[in-house]
């Protein structure tokens, strides 16, 4: 078991043949994601190889999802197009949508968010490295070499932070790793990334990874107090982050004392989240709660 | 990126926001010139990116241009929440009648956009929105529908602006909406809005933040930005396409990913606590691209700072692979010859890890030691610095 993907998920790549694209199409047949295609209006009609595969191109991702049964779309599209793209996946009813893009205008994703209302889909990012379920589906730009299956479900903003503790945490395995991008905004929260490995059977325990900025993870701590029975193991990177500045990610932007690491640590701890100063230490917090589980 | 007051003022006036533009100088003599022309009372306002202008004493009254004149003197030497005063915004003196608040912002809470407004206060809201929270209006605005005439109408009345200014206060709405959408900003925030003599509605002061994602289609923002003030490392590393920030200790850091190079912060912070008390120096984030001219860059400006004694590399290979990244330091190490001058300590982890590795036990080079684990990596790179 797993949230949001697994093995029987049909994934379209919006943005394909572009350079990120097809690099990550690629990577993602490799890792033994079931792509059935991609979608580009001007390409349509066309094919490409890619991992070995033959991938169709179709003109909208409504034909893509008519002709192959998809029900995941991958975004790679540059961000002056990707509200656009979000626009016509939601359109076209796909389940998921798991948009990787990188500098999407902010009101672009207010926009989307708002769009979302009252639709069937679930959007993950913008600014992110996507989903994978280990041993089944990726869909996104996780490495899939990391680790492999396992108890652990794991939701971050960060990537590179969730590719570290997925590595710090190999020997255990993941459920699925969800990395929801650092974004002032973004489709899927930890709260909701929460509640579905809260109600998945395989997931035994959560990782929580957040950093500066926003107010989600102490939204996130109110919601474990009351909805989740899981033993959460937390981290929050950039306590040393100074005040107002901005540290590469949009919603890193630490101002006033709201948003500051120190203040989601305490938030966290207060609802009995164990919170790691590092990331190793974190890895070791989890290490402890699955052993003592046997 | 955050704009000052003039050049909010700039932004406003483009949308038809009634606001008096003024004259913005960066020395005294010309702050006197500015006062002579606009002639009667003017107000000498420093342009800085702070709040607490006034208390700081960044904003004063003048009855003539030589009192400008002496003001602006004053206030360009002021450094006010640790930003130098380096140019001062001269306007005609129009003392309201009463203030009020208004903006527009990001909710990122409700993924939504909020709409703040109160009659009550004006420069002092903090303080009315603590002691009278009733005061200060709420008003969700929805990214789907934004502010039609209609919506300007229910946020004048629901703020309860006084009858007589209704009309203008809708319209103000509208164009101050104008600039929060058609600007891309995530703060449109005017503060006081005064109702001046006559009944005449004004942006006395604003501040508006654009969204750097969108400059894309905005290509007029980057007149806004005032690189003079931006710290000259942060514009060397600007310049190269590097995302850096400068910070004020001795661990130079350089890492691949947002989240990862915080991280390394931290570490580096911990680290530091067993060696003298050291520091990071600066955050730079190398994202995917890790090849020998990136890492030479990133390596170029870290070693510009002459407070940095040692230098963390903390890569994590995820779509990057070390290889790549141990060739990148190789190479760097090859670009910048005898201007590499600091030891090195590097921590490969990921995808490659071993053949990463093994590029860098081969070259063998005398500044590069490295360490297995991120923790272990920092400790050497702080006790380096220590040293």
């Amino acid at each position: 078991m797993s949230i949001y993907l697994d093995k029987n998920s049909k994934i379209i790549v919006q943005g394909m043949t572009g350079g990120m694209g097809s690099k990550h199409t690629t990577l993602m047949v490799e890792a033994g994601s079931d792509i059935v295609g991609g979608v580009n209006a001007r390409k349509a009609g066309t094919e490409v190889e890619l991992g070995g595969k033959t991938l169709p191109v179709f003109g909208s991702v409504k034909e893509a999802m008519a002709e192959t049964g998809a029900n995941v779309s991958v975004v790679f599209v540059p961000p002056a197009f990707t509200k656009d793209a979000c626009v016509e996946a939601i359109d076209a009813g796909i389940d998921l949508l798991v948009v990787i893009t990188e500098g999407v205008p902010v009101q672009d994703s207010a926009e989307v968010w708002a769009y979302l209302e009252g639709k069937s889909t679930r959007m993950i990012g913008p600014n992110c490295p996507g989903i994978i379920t280990p041993g089944e589906s990726l869909a996104g730009i996780t490495p899939h070499t990391i680790a492999g299956t396992g108890p652990i479900g794991l939701v971050s903003k960060s990537g590179t932070l969730t590719y570290q503790m997925m590595y710090e945490l190999k020997d255990f395995g993941f459920s699925t790793a969800i990395g929801i991008g650092g974004d002032p905004i973004v489709g899927t929260s930890h709260i909701d990334a929460l509640e579905a490995f809260e109600n998945d059977p395989e997931t035994e325990a959560i990782v929580m990874i957040g950093e500066i900025g926003g107010d989600a993870e102490e939204r996130a701590a109110a919601y474990i107090k009351d909805h989740v029975t899981k033993p959460v193991v937390g981290y929050v990177a950039g306590f040393t982050a100074p005040e107002g500045k901005t540290m590469g990610h949009a919603g890193a932007i630490v101002s006033g004392s709201s948003g500051t690491a120190q203040a989601k640590k305490e938030a966290l701890e207060a609802v009995g989240v164990k919170v790691g100063k590092t990331p190793s230490e974190t890895a070791q917090l989890m290490r402890e709660i699955l052993s003592a589980r046997g | 990126m955050d704009l000052m007051e003039y050049q909010a003022k700039e932004l406003f006036a483009k949308h038809g926001v009634a606001t008096t533009l003024g004259v913005v100088v960066e020395t005294a003599e010309e702050a006197r010139a500015a006062a002579e022309q606009i002639g009667g009372v003017t107000v000498v306002k420093a342009q800085v990116k702070a709040g607490g202008r006034g208390k700081a004493g960044g904003v004063k009254l003048a009855k003539t241009p030589d009192e400008a004149f002496q003001h602006a003197t004053d206030i360009l030497a002021l450094t006010i929440k640790d930003l130098p005063v380096n140019r001062v915004l001269v306007t005609p003196a129009t003392p309201p009648v009463e203030e009020y608040y208004f903006s527009f912002l990001l909710d990122r809470s409700n993924r939504s956009y909020l709409c703040i407004a109160s009659v009550e206060g004006g420069v002092e809201i903090e303080e009315v929105a603590k002691t009278n929270p009733d005061a200060v209006k709420q008003i969700p605005v929805s990214p789907a529908t934004g502010v039609d005439v209609a919506k300007a109408e229910a946020i004048v009345d629901e703020a309860g602006f006084p009858a007589e200014l209704r009309d203008q206060a809708i319209e103000m709405v509208q164009r101050l909406w104008a600039v929060f959408v058609e600007e891309d900003a995530t703060l449109v925030e005017v503060n006081p809005l005064a109702r001046l003599e006559g009944d005449k509605l004004e942006a006395l002061d604003g501040k508006v933040s654009l969204d750097e994602n969108a400059e894309f289609r905005h290509e007029d923002h980057a007149a806004f930005e005032i690189r003079e003030e931006a710290d000259p490392l942060e514009s060397k590393a600007k310049d190269k396409g590097l995302n850096y920030v400068k910070l004020d200790g001795q661990v130079g850091i350089i890492g691949n990913g947002a989240g990862l190079v915080m991280s390394t912060l931290d570490v580096v912070a911990y680290a530091g606590e067993r060696h003298g008390g050291v520091t990071p120096a600066n955050f730079l984030d190398i994202g995917g691209g890790a090849n020998a001219q990136v890492m030479a860059d990133g390596l170029d400006v870290i070693l510009g700072d002459e407070q940095v004694k040692s230098v963390f590399v903390n890569v994590f290979g995820g779509i990057t692979s070390c290889d790549e990244v141990a060739s990148g330091i190789k190479g760097a190490l090859e670009i910048l010859g005898d201007a590499a001058t600091k030891p090195l300590v590097v921590r490969l982890d990921g995808n490659n890890v071993d053949r990463g590795r093994a590029i860098l036990d081969e070259l063998d080079h005398p500044l590069v030691t490295q360490v297995d684990t991120m923790d272990g990596a920092a400790d050497k790179a702080a006790e380096l610095a220590n040293g």
